[in-house]
């Protein structure tokens, strides 16, 4: 039998609310990686330290915008942090992400401060920019670089918890909703904190060989490993987290199960079980095991990361679609499923989606071209002949 | 010493203003009265700007204190002619392909196979189906208005609210149309109007049963109104004396999915196990 109570024909979030965590995901890049550096000290990270947290910086700008884009009363979006209702878990996404953007734009000034201090010497309105933004405070004294450092420091231990709250808020805003067996899952908010990891990891990855390819610089072989092994190890713990929810729904036969493995078996084979887990996941798995476990030649070895980094943002971007729309799939009547395929040119259809998602590479462009986003690399480059 | 220093600045600080104006004539203010004075002015302008105002119901002339409206069907009743959603609509001005209030029939088959559809054409008829069954009926639908609301709950803006009287409403000024409550809800029973780009739902008539008729008497929702066999009744929880208060107590009555403990205050007399 299928049925489906009748207000359920029409998916009500679309793509956009599948961009949505996943451009807020990849945030957690610089999460990992400034906490790894700054505060654990593990120097090889070094290259990407400070592209990191800028690009996450920039993907931060941008992830409320799919939403924006989503409600129905955009102009009221404000609303939602002027006269919060702290029973729903929406209501602190606009406190705790506007505490992750400030948080990163501090730690980014203090990051750059030195480069800024450098441009402010010269004349024009790019050094009066600098100028300003440094708060006419031109010091560059090695006490001062120290003291920079510690908050620097400070500020990514603040991070840590900060993020988490960031990453596991977005799954919360899933997992809270008792209505959808699909999402009603403690593991919910853990799913998405260490798929977040995993997509953010990855698009640096993607990132730093892609810039690296374009601009003729040779690759850090250690921060390359070093990121492979970490995408490794927290890929490891997303899929088996996963993987866990799916085992327990199915083995507890629950009155849920049985529509779930059917939601699965009908609706889901070709993006979850196929795409996400077989291609998406054991493939990158197998890869990264290969980069991590065996002492490879450079170019295998960056071909290897390369494309499991890329598949593993596939990966997560297939998560991300089979939560939100998988969910919505299922009947609340437990007996039916609607269907859903986004429009190409409607207000919240695939072009929309592909312009959201483009715009942060876009800015980042812009911001390499004002702020050099891998010094150390660009310093070699400058001074070999 | 340097903290004293600094206690001795901020006190200073806040002996600044009267100075300013005839030093010699005015004596100065001590700290204690200076932290007095301003927290006296705002407390005044607290009150003036922030206090709240006398609470008033919604409806001139109707105190929303005196009642706890609830909603009863009798499952056993309804023929599924679809007058209530016809009535609903009309008087609702649902938007097409959306439902307030809806009427499901159950089929089971000679076999035992459960078949349910419901009548969503625009005159709300049920299509003539073939074919044995063991047993049929039919099952209106509607919001719950739970106690418990998982809407109400969700809504970042407190938008999607409880009534003093037991109502659940949207609040179209302050609906940023986010959809977290179409989501939240069980039952199905939310959507999100394609016209104006902000949940909807039933309010069990609000602008009826707020407003008393010419002679007194209360309104109903438009669905209870015009229902031809009295399967659907509404009445005032807090009156003991109310027909739907003496049908609750002398009849056994369920509420959907009462598992998810969100307290339906719409209940149900004849409910069978199929139902969804």
């Amino acid at each position: 039998m299928d049925y489906i109570f009748p207000n359920e024909a029409n998916v009500t979030w679309t793509v956009m609310i599948v961009l949505y965590p996943y451009i807020t995901g990849l945030v957690a890049g610089a999460f990992i990686v400034s906490s790894l550096y700054h505060v654990f000290g593990r120097e090889e990270l070094r290259p990407v330290a400070r592209f990191s947290l800028v690009s996450a910086f920039v993907f931060l700008l941008f992830a409320p915008l799919p939403l924006l884009v989503h409600l129905g009363q955009p102009q009221r979006a404000f609303n939602i942090m002027i006269t919060p209702h702290f029973t729903s878990a929406m209501s602190g996404f606009g406190y705790i992400y506007t505490a992750y953007l400030l948080l990163v734009a501090a730690e980014i000034w203090f990051v750059l401060r030195q480069d800024f201090v450098q441009r402010a010497r010269g004349r024009g309105p790019v050094a009066l920019l600098c100028r300003a933004l440094l708060l006419f405070d031109l010091d560059d004294s090695p006490a001062r670089r120290k003291a920079d450092h510690k908050v620097v420091r400070v500020l990514a231990g603040i991070g840590i918890p900060l993020a988490c709250l960031l990453h596991g808020y977005v799954g919360f805003l899933f997992g809270s909703l008792k209505a959808n067996p699909w999402w009603s899952t403690s593991l919910m908010f853990v799913i998405f904190i260490f798929s977040a990891i995993v997509s953010g990891l990855a698009v640096l990855i993607f990132h730093y060989f892609v810039i690296s390819k374009a601009r003729h610089w040779k690759v850090d072989h250690d921060c390359v490993q070093s990121l492979a092994r970490y995408l490794w190890g927290f890929m490891i713990v997303a899929i088996s987290l996963e993987m866990l929810e799916v085992l327990s729904i199915v083995y507890k036969q629950t009155e849920e199960a049985q529509i779930l493995v059917r939601l699965i078996h009908e609706r889901l084979m070709i993006s979850y079980v196929v795409l996400q887990f077989l291609v998406f996941s054991l493939i990158p798995l197998l890869l990264l095991a290969i980069v991590s476990l065996w002492r490879l030649r450079p170019r295998p070895m960056y071909a290897l990361t390369w494309t499991a980094a890329v598949m593993l943002l596939g990966q997560v971007l297939l998560m991300r679609w089979n939560v939100v729309i998988g969910g919505q799939l299922l009947s609340k009547s437990f007996h039916g499923y609607t269907s859903y395929v986004p429009g190409l040119w409607e207000k919240e259809g695939l072009v929309t989606a592909a312009v959201i998602f483009t715009l942060p590479f876009g800015v980042l462009w812009i911001f390499d071209k004002i702020v050099p986003l891998f010094p150390d690399v660009e310093a070699r480059t400058s001074s070999s002949p | 010493m340097p903290r004293q220093k600094n206690r001795a600045a901020a006190t200073h600080g806040s002996e600044a203003p009267p100075a300013a104006k005839s030093p010699s004539a005015t004596p100065e203010l001590t700290r204690r009265e200076a932290l007095g004075a301003l927290a006296g002015t705002s407390g005044l302008l607290l009150l003036a700007c922030g206090g709240r105002p006398p609470e008033r119901g919604p409806v001139d002339g109707y105190d929303w204190n005196g009642h706890r409206w609830g909603y009863a069907i009798d499952v056993d009743k309804c023929i599924g002619c679809g007058s209530c959603q016809r009535a609903c609509r009309s008087e609702n001005n649902v938007p097409d392909g959306y439902h307030r209030t809806w009427v499901e029939r159950y089929r089971v088959t000679l076999k035992g196979d459960l078949h349910v559809d419901v009548a969503t054409g625009s005159d709300h008829v049920f299509a003539t189906v073939e074919g044995e069954v063991s047993r049929a009926f039919f099952v209106p639908k509607m919001c719950n208005h739970c106690s418990g609301s998982v809407c109400t709950k969700v809504c970042p803006v407190g938008a999607s609210f409880h009534t003093r009287d037991g109502v659940v409403l949207v609040d179209h000024d302050h609906c940023i149309g986010c959809g977290y409550c179409v989501q939240a809800c069980p039952y199905g029973c939310r959507y999100i109007d394609p016209r104006i780009h902000m949940a909807d739902k039933c309010t069990w008539c609000y602008h009826r049963i707020t407003r008393p008729r010419a002679d007194g008497t209360r309104q109903d929702p438009a669905c209870v109104e015009c229902c031809p066999v009295k399967a659907r009744i509404f009445g005032d929880l807090k009156d003991p004396k109310s027909r739907l208060s003496l049908l609750l107590k002398r009849r056994t009555y369920r509420v959907l999915r009462p598992a998810l403990g969100t307290e339906p205050n719409c209940y149900y007399h004849g409910l069978k196990r199929e139902v969804l």
